[in-house]
């Protein structure tokens, strides 16, 4: 038996160790707003936060997150995920939206430690993650946007 | 077999096209093959019993008479309104563009509008650029096939809700307005959608409904217009097919031939069946499924499966090799001819310069974000329910009952929004649909279940951009002007050997030579030939299709033509435009909006690249840096459009934002390469795309119009591969002629 702190819950889950975040999250705890894009680190689709940091959560073991505090798109909350997620809906960033759970993830992970990126800085903190649609313009744009709304 | 039937479609020669993909025909040459599909629906005895011609021309008076609530809309108790969208959203944002014409005609609120996908009535839901007998999606048709059908729908709507009012307070229907989703009257009484709409879809439907002038419009040309879903998008909330919960749902995932054209011939499943969780392994017509009870199980039991595979008669060249062939083929005159004007030959006997060039193209994968999946469930009365990205639902319930063993009135089909597409996910097998049925019949559907793919399947899954060969030859007068234009094409057919193959004319596919042969620049004398190769290597269309490779080697081509004459690559093609007025608007546009011609920061260079698909022109200017390693930045991206009337504006920036992005990738980084058959690239380390810090600024510029809307899904694409090309000859002298940029550069 492994038990997660998922979204502020204690859940107690039936699985190995081993098995990938990201599919206990989806299919076994059935909250399936972190997605799968690769499996190998290299999307950033299944990005969630580990003990406050970005995560993928395709290469971060059940076992190895056992413990910390997991927070998926579904629980993000604060003023910097409401600041994020309120201008990537400003914005209309997402276009198919499949990526943008992870993106939402990395960018209040950018924010919560930088609170005015440039876009290097930007660039640097979200290439880890994908987007087919290419909507990265307004990503930038985005994150800028939020970090204006904080200032505020 | 049904796929032997689907292969030998009847040939629809009073329908097929007689020429290649023209300019200024919206998605003509889409149009055209789904036109054949719809015959193979008739061969099939399912559907599309109008004969095409005919329900092109009946279709849109149709929409008009139909009961909108019957097809296109539905206004719930509580007052929402949700739009059925005749064409599936893989992000393109067609729900948002459906639900703005129907709100505008019908008076709504934006902020109780809906939308999903509809499906089950080709008649009404027939795209219209093809011919209105097959629901589809692709060639950037969705809000072409859709301006006048939802407007009419919600205008219709319209009526029946003020009819119902007028009924309810015993007044003249004309007193009654309706305006941000109330109906009301001078008396005081008002009602919501929500009140009336029982009484609205019961009212006759009016026979003729007048449209709203353009200048009326509220909605259609708004620029701030809030996207329809982009609240769900930026909560986790939008479900996908990947997302889709049934009670004791199994997952599958498939092992998959090792090269194109492998057969299961033995398999031993021993070892996974003892693996917790794995539930069978089954063998179906297109590999071995293992099913589990979670995608993990599923990937553990996969790893124990071992398949023997009969390899008789499978694709085992390399990509080397098969280039190799297209080198050579592009030496020798094509084995067709797509176009042919003037006198080729004797012109370039008498020109003052020839110049000649060779472009090569790798195959490309879509690499939708969202890997292929679906979903399939058989229900107590024999229905069959399936979710997923039906781009094609017509042809996939054929397809589905076939493999289920059953008749098509017993599939229900759920369109799903999709995880990007690009073209992957209209198919003429329904490839990853056809699994999740198969795979639900072997196991003698004991459980719903879903077949999702990994990455790894979906790189190497097929269904690619063709490879292609361009040999280029032109021929100059002593004044610099173009006098002969050759262009030799050789690669791999989308749509022979398919149920599209009627749609081959003349042994010419139009998605081969559209944006190659009736190039919009006076050329007097020219000829494009096509080589259609045969290779085992499964293709499709990839967003702009033809355009992804013709237009790099025309415009990348002309440019080097321009220099050669001495000539400003803007004022080069300006005049070769003047019968072209639309290309020429575009291209001042674009030029203008760029600063063309105004000087730069040291080490930034400028190119241009103007394209039409699908009825859209296009043109991008792009700015560019080179490092000192060599390594290339495109700073910033300056786009003219000319869509039509711009529905959704900001939809269609996203769109020429994303299609740019989506290119610059293609063109700078990604190739799928084939060791003896075997796909190398597996994931996006080894088949790189477009990362944030490779995303240029972009602008773009929508020129007025009141033309009927075409397609900017794909649009976007065709130009930046030559514009950024054209600045790094501008940069370094180099002409980047074999793609992607990074391979050009290492060797
Ligand atoms: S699915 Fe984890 S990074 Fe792609
Ligand atoms: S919005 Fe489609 S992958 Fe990012």
């Amino acid at each position: 038996m492994q038990v997660l702190t998922i979204n502020g819950q204690r859940r107690e889950l039936d699985v190995d160790p081993d098995m990938p975040l990201l599919w206990a999250i989806r299919d076994v705890l059935e909250l399936t707003g972190t997605k799968f894009g690769c499996g190998q680190a290299l999307c950033g689709a299944c990005t969630v936060m580990v003990d406050g940091m970005p995560a993928r959560s395709c290469q971060t073991s059940v076992g190895d997150a056992a413990g910390k505090p997991i927070v998926t798109i579904e629980g993000v909350d604060g003023k910097v995920a409401q600041a994020v997620q309120a201008a990537w809906i400003k914005l209309d960033v997402p276009q198919c939206g499949y990526c943008q759970s992870g993106q939402i993830i990395s960018a209040v992970g950018l924010l919560s430690q930088n609170r005015k990126p440039n876009d290097d800085e930007i660039d640097a903190a979200m290439s880890g993650n994908l987007c087919r649609c290419a909507t990265y313009h307004r990503i930038r744009g985005a994150i800028h946007e939020a970090a204006r709304m904080l200032e505020a | 077999m049904l796929f032997d039937r689907l292969g030998s479609a009847p040939r629809l020669s009073d329908h097929a096209a007689t020429d290649a993909a023209g300019p200024a025909v919206p998605d003509l040459s889409r149009r055209r093959f789904l036109l054949a599909a719809a015959a193979i629906g008739g061969g099939l005895a399912v559907g599309f019993r109008a004969a095409p011609a005919e329900a092109a021309a009946t279709a849109a008076p149709a929409a008009a008479a139909t009961n909108p609530f019957a097809a296109y809309l539905r206004i719930a108790p509580d007052n929402t309104v949700t739009v059925l969208s005749a064409h599936m959203d893989m992000g393109q944002g067609i729900y948002h563009g459906t639900a703005t014409l129907v709100a505008e005609e019908l008076g709504a609120a934006w902020e109780q509008m809906r939308a999903e996908g509809g499906w089950g009535n080709p008649k009404l839901y027939g795209n219209l650029a093809w011919g209105g007998t097959m629901q589809g999606t692709g060639g950037s048709s969705g809000t072409f096939s859709s301006f006048d059908r939802y407007r009419q729908a919600g205008a219709a709507a319209r009526m029946m809700l003020v009819a119902a009012a007028a009924k309810a307070w015993s007044v003249p229907a004309a007193e009654i307005k309706v305006d941000k989703g109330v109906v009301s009257h001078a008396s005081g009484r008002k009602a919501s959608f929500g009140d009336l709409a029982a009484a609205a879809a019961a009212m006759p439907v009016p026979a003729d409904v007048t449209l709203k002038a353009s200048d009326a419009w509220t909605l259609i040309g708004n620029e701030t217009l809030p996207r329809i879903d982009s609240r769900e998008k930026s909560t986790g909330r939008q479900t996908f097919t990947i997302d889709v919960k049934l009670p004791g749902l199994l997952t599958a995932v498939m092992i998959h031939p090792p090269v194109f054209g492998a057969k299961v011939k033995s398999f031993d499943a021993a070892k996974a069946k003892a693996i917790k969780g794995v539930v069978d392994v089954v063998a179906i017509h297109r590999g071995v499924a293992v099913v589990a009870d979670t995608m993990w199980s599923a990937l553990k039991g996969r790893e124990a499966v071992t398949v023997v595979w009969d390899e008789t008669g499978a694709e085992t060249r390399s990509t080397a090799e098969i280039m190799a062939s297209y080198r050579e083929l592009a030496a020798k005159p094509g084995a067709t001819v797509a176009e042919n004007r003037g006198d080729v030959d004797g012109a370039f006997a008498g020109a003052a310069k020839v110049i000649e060039a060779r472009y090569e193209f790798p195959y490309l994968a879509h690499a939708a974000l969202e890997p292929l999946n679906a979903v399939a469930r058989r229900n107590a009365d024999g229905t069959i329910e399936i979710w997923g990205g039906h781009q094609m639902p017509d042809l996939y319930q054929m397809i589905a009952a076939k493999v289920a063993d059953t008749t098509p009135d017993k599939i229900v089909l759920h369109v799903m929004k999709t995880g990007g597409g690009f073209g992957r996910r209209a198919v003429f097998d329904a490839d990853v649909v056809a699994e999740a049925v198969a795979v639900g019949r072997a196991i003698g559907w004991k459980a719903p279940v879903k077949v999702q793919w990994t990455r790894e399947d979906d790189m190497r899954g097929g269904r690619y951009r063709p490879a292609y060969v361009h040999a280029l030859k032109a021929g100059l007068d002593k004044d610099g002007r173009i006098v002969a234009w050759s262009n030799r094409i050789v690669g791999q057919s989308i749509m022979k050997g398919t149920a599209f193959e009627a749609m081959v004319t003349n042994g010419v596919d139009p998605t081969s030579v559209e944006g190659s042969a009736h190039l919009p620049y006076a050329m007097p004398n020219r000829r494009v030939e096509l080589t259609t190769t045969d290779v085992g290597v499964p293709v499709l269309w990839w967003r702009a299709v033809g355009s992804t490779h013709t237009a790099y080697a025309v415009e990348t081509f002309l440019d080097e033509l321009a220099a050669a004459a001495g000539r400003d690559p803007v004022e080069f093609r300006l005049d070769m435009l003047q019968g072209s007025p639309r290309h020429a608007a575009v291209l001042k546009m674009a030029a203008e909006k760029a600063g063309w011609g105004a000087p730069l920061p040291a080490g930034r260079f400028r190119g241009v690249a103007v394209a039409e698909s699908f009825g859209t022109v296009v043109a991008q200017v792009a700015e560019l840096t080179v490092g000192k390693a060599g390594a290339i930045k495109v700073e910033r991206v300056v786009c003219a459009v000319d869509c039509g009337t711009a529905v959704n504006p900001d939809m269609i920036r996203a769109q020429i934002e994303g299609g740019i992005g989506f290119g610059l990738g293609a063109i700078l980084k990604s190739k799928l390469t084939l060791d003896k058959g075997r796909v190398v690239e597996g994931n996006f380390d080894g088949y790189e795309v477009l990362r944030i810090e490779d995303m240029p600024k972009v602008e773009v510029h929508i020129l007025a119009s009141n033309a009927k809307p075409t397609g900017v899904g794909e649009p976007g694409v065709p130009p930046i591969g030559p514009a950024v090309a054209n600045a790094y000859a501008k940069a370094t002298g180099k002409r980047i002629r074999a793609l992607p940029f990074a391979q050009s550069l290492n060797t």
